[in-house]
């Protein structure tokens, strides 16, 4: 894994073409070379200062730099430091590091789009502010000539500035007229753009009431509302593509018997790939040399590894356990299992695109309201006085007053504040209305694997073996680095134990370790290769010399704060369900073990989804977790869908949100937060449209002035604002 | 009332320049990590000459 940007490389596409272009970047890259490090433990001046430090002193290292924000660190350096020395510097002063993939990462490099709103947003404050200068020495009493010229300065920052900063609206409102649909910013189009002509009208007959510091205010807290919504996506998406810029797609290509490492894009169908113990598959293919056991709980949810030897087909995503295989690519890239699973996912998510979200019906309702409101007004006061100017003025003012400043920061204040709650207790809120229909949700879907377990197996039985079984075993586990073993050995080391002295101790892939132990070959593996009993729980056998086998039977882990979780869940009233692709008798141990009421073992992926469909059908509101190939399904066909940081890239991507940590537990909180943010968000409708019920009757009278327009908007601005903060 | 006439154009070119430099801050990255800058206050480490 290595993560060294060279942005020259990887932006040029057409450089394969052209061989001369390509060696032109390549000396280009030689100069300087970017490495981003993921650093999660950095959270203080202190710390900056000594990471900082360590990665400067590394030789190479031209400078360092950390994003305390992002916990990232950038480093510039020579083209010969390698990522994983920079790795090993932070890890020698105690911080934990991990690689990041430059090609990923370019991605969120630079927020365009965020820098562009912001400065929209600073160039409507500033004009609003000197605007309003002026309007108040017009408020204050200003007459006749003065006015008419403050009048006129107002128009002249006016006008370009609403040219500039009220693009975002105008741009939404046609795309939504043009596809004859009425959407939020057409009102607000409609708002800015007439206060503006009745305002220069007026101003040119010498008029009282212009409106020049209501349509730029109107822009401010819009813009605001926009940038903060902007802002907490922004956020979720540069620390979901991070989770993604984690896992670097490598795979070692062997040509001529020679290992070369390549980005796993450019392995053909054909190609022989090597997989090292610990690695994934980066492709689909068949085991073309060595043995091994795969760990396809990724894919399958099972628990217990898969023996693997030439002629196995294996599919991307499933891990290598114990020997390196050499596979043969049957398909690459897009034909992968992994990406067919994904394509699923892309079709179901369409499907969720169907929920509305409360800023969206409360548009619906607003939006045609409005053009009524003020229509009527203009034809009334038409037919009342034959003014055109008159009238018009009025309409102005009730667009205006009815203004959807409350209304455009209702929701994104509170999922601003609600998000950020979240994300310092571990949760990446992903999608803009996962926390509305989280705050739905009545019924929990978990799967076994990987989610509510930790993937890590805990030995179960070790007081009923005897202690030189243990010793034997502890001597032969220590030679292997097999999940299995390496729990045997940290049980074993835990309790007290000691190795036996075990001779020519060697590992068999695929199979386990033997060796002698006093003259006798001892063996420890799996059941098949010492002619074991298949038993149900996951287990390792010892067999001393013909001795029969004594069982080590192992059982996953539980989460941290799965307990809690549970226990959260069922006492806010949701139904949870517990459904896994491992064996019957594993997953109903673990339900029993949790309290879960409902089980579903051996589910199929599609089984999955089908069910959590069903209980879709009968009206159920569903959260689905978990983390696997065979979770993605069902985590894209649910209401909404959790999944932890430890998943797989493509159930990362269908679900709503991701958990960064190892904990389980603040998925409680989640629901529980989400379901306030949705009574705020309901008050700060309510709030609004108290504050049209009084406000409006006054403009439609032809009562309201810029100086009452101004007072309201920013008062329900604020309050709304406020009550976002009250959040708990 | 002539004073408007200084005055006026003043609080324009100053309102102007303070959103010039608000530009100059976006346009560096100024705005890119605001907890990292909150906290290299607190920092014993002075950097009062430029780093080369």
């Amino acid at each position: 894994m290595t993560a060294t940007m060279r942005p020259n490389i990887s932006a040029c596409p057409a450089c394969a073409a052209a061989p001369a272009a390509e060696a032109l970047a390549e000396q280009e890259a030689q100069k300087d070379v970017r490495i981003a490090l993921s650093v999660p433990a950095v959270h203080c001046a202190a710390c900056i200062v000594a990471v900082e430090k360590a990665l400067a002193n590394h030789p190479g290292v031209e400078s360092a730099r950390v994003n305390l924000t992002l916990k990232r660190a950038t480093v510039e350096a020579e083209p010969h430091v390698m990522p994983q020395d920079l790795v090993k510097v932070l890890e020698g002063i105690g911080y934990e590091a991990h690689e990041l993939d430059a090609g990923t990462l370019s991605a969120t490099e630079t927020d365009k789009a965020g820098r562009e709103l912001l400065m929209r947003l600073a160039v409507a404050g500033f004009a609003s502010m000197n605007v309003m200068l002026l309007s108040v020495s017009v408020w204050s009493g200003a007459a006749d000539a003065t006015r008419d010229m403050f009048h006129w300065i107002s128009a002249a920052i006016t006008l370009p500035t609403i040219a500039f900063s009220g693009q975002p609206f105008f741009r939404s409102a046609w795309a939504a007229l043009k596809n004859a649909r009425l959407n939020m910013d057409v009102p607000i189009t409609l708002a800015i753009l007439l206060a503006i002509v009745t305002s220069l009208w007026e101003t040119s007959l010498s008029g009282e009431h212009a409106y020049f510091d209501a349509a730029l205010a109107l822009t401010f807290f819009l813009l605001a509302g926009r940038y903060l919504d902007h802002r907490t996506r922004a956020i979720a998406r540069s620390a979901a593509e991070e989770l993604a810029a984690l896992e670097v797609p490598r795979a070692i290509l062997l040509v001529d018997g020679e290992q070369r490492q390549v980005p796993v894009a450019e392995v053909a169908v054909g190609d022989l790939v090597l997989v090292r113990p610990g690695g994934r598959m980066p492709v689909d293919g068949e085991v073309a040399e060595g043995q091994s056991e795969l760990d396809r709980s990724l894919l399958t949810g099972e628990t217990i590894p898969v023996y693997a030897g030439p002629g196995l087909g294996v599919s991307a995503g499933e891990v290598n356990l114990t020997g390196p295989l050499v596979i043969r690519a049957t398909a690459v890239g897009e034909e992968t299992s992994l990406h067919r699973m994904a394509d699923l996912v892309a079709i179901a998510e369409s499907g969720r695109s169907r929920y509305t979200s409360l800023a969206d019906s409360a548009a619906k309702l607003y939006a045609p309201g409005v053009h009524i409101l003020s229509a009527l007004s203009f034809a009334g006061w038409y037919l009342y006085t034959f003014d055109v100017r008159t009238a018009l003025n009025i309409a102005a003012a009730v667009l205006i007053i009815t203004c959807p400043c409350a209304l455009g920061l209702a929701v994104p204040a509170v999922t601003t504040a609600a998000s950020g709650r979240l994300f310092r207790k571990g949760m990446l809120i992903k999608h803009s209305t996962a926390l509305e229909r989280l705050a739905q949700v009545d019924t929990v879907v978990f799967d076994k694997t990987g989610t509510l377990t930790a993937g890590a197996p805990e030995l179960m039985n070790l007081g009923q073996v005897s202690t030189r079984d243990v010793q034997v075993a502890l001597a032969l586990a220590e030679a292997s680095s097999h999940p299995l073993s390496q729990s045997l050995v940290k049980a074993a080391r835990d309790a007290g134990f000691d190795p036996a002295e075990v001779d020519e101790i060697t590992e068999v892939p695929g199979y386990g370790t033997k060796g002698l132990w006093q003259g006798r070959e001892v063996r420890l593996g799996r059941a098949s290769w010492l002619e074991a009993p298949t038993i149900s729980r996951t287990a390792a056998w010892l067999k001393v010399g013909d001795e029969a086998p004594q069982a080590f039977e192992f059982i996953d882990r539980l989460r941290d704060g799965a307990e809690e979780a549970i226990a959260a869940l069922k006492a806010a009233g949701k139904e949870v369900y517990l459904m896994s692709g491992d064996t019957t008798a594993a997953v109903e141990e673990m339900a029993n073990r949790l309290g879960i009421p409902h089980w579903l073992a051996e589910a199929l992926p599609a089984d999955k989804a089908t069910r959590v469909q069903a209980m879709t059908d009968d009206g159920k509101r569903v959260l689905m977790v978990g983390d696997g190939l065979n979770d993605t399904a069902a985590l894209a066909a649910a209401h909404v869908s959790i999944s932890p940081a430890s998943a797989l890239d493509a159930a990362r991507v269908a679900s709503d949100i991701v958990l960064l940590g190892h904990d389980l537990s603040p998925i409680g909180d989640a629901v529980t937060t989400a379901r306030s943010a949705i009574r705020r968000i309901r008050e700060n409708f309510r709030i609004a449209t108290l504050y049209n019920v009084i406000a409006v009757p006054l403009a439609v009278a032809g009562l309201a002035t810029p100086l009452i327009a101004a007072l309201a908007m920013s008062a329900s601005s604020i309050t709304v604002s406020l009550n976002a903060l009250r959040l708990r | 009332m002539n004073i408007l006439a200084y005055l006026i154009p003043i609080s324009l070119v100053m309102g102007g320049v303070g959103l010039l430099f608000f530009i100059f801050t976006v346009r560096t990255n100024q705005y890119d990590d605001p907890e990292g800058n909150a906290r290299r206050i607190l920092s014993g480490e002075y950097d009062d000459k430029p780093k080369s």
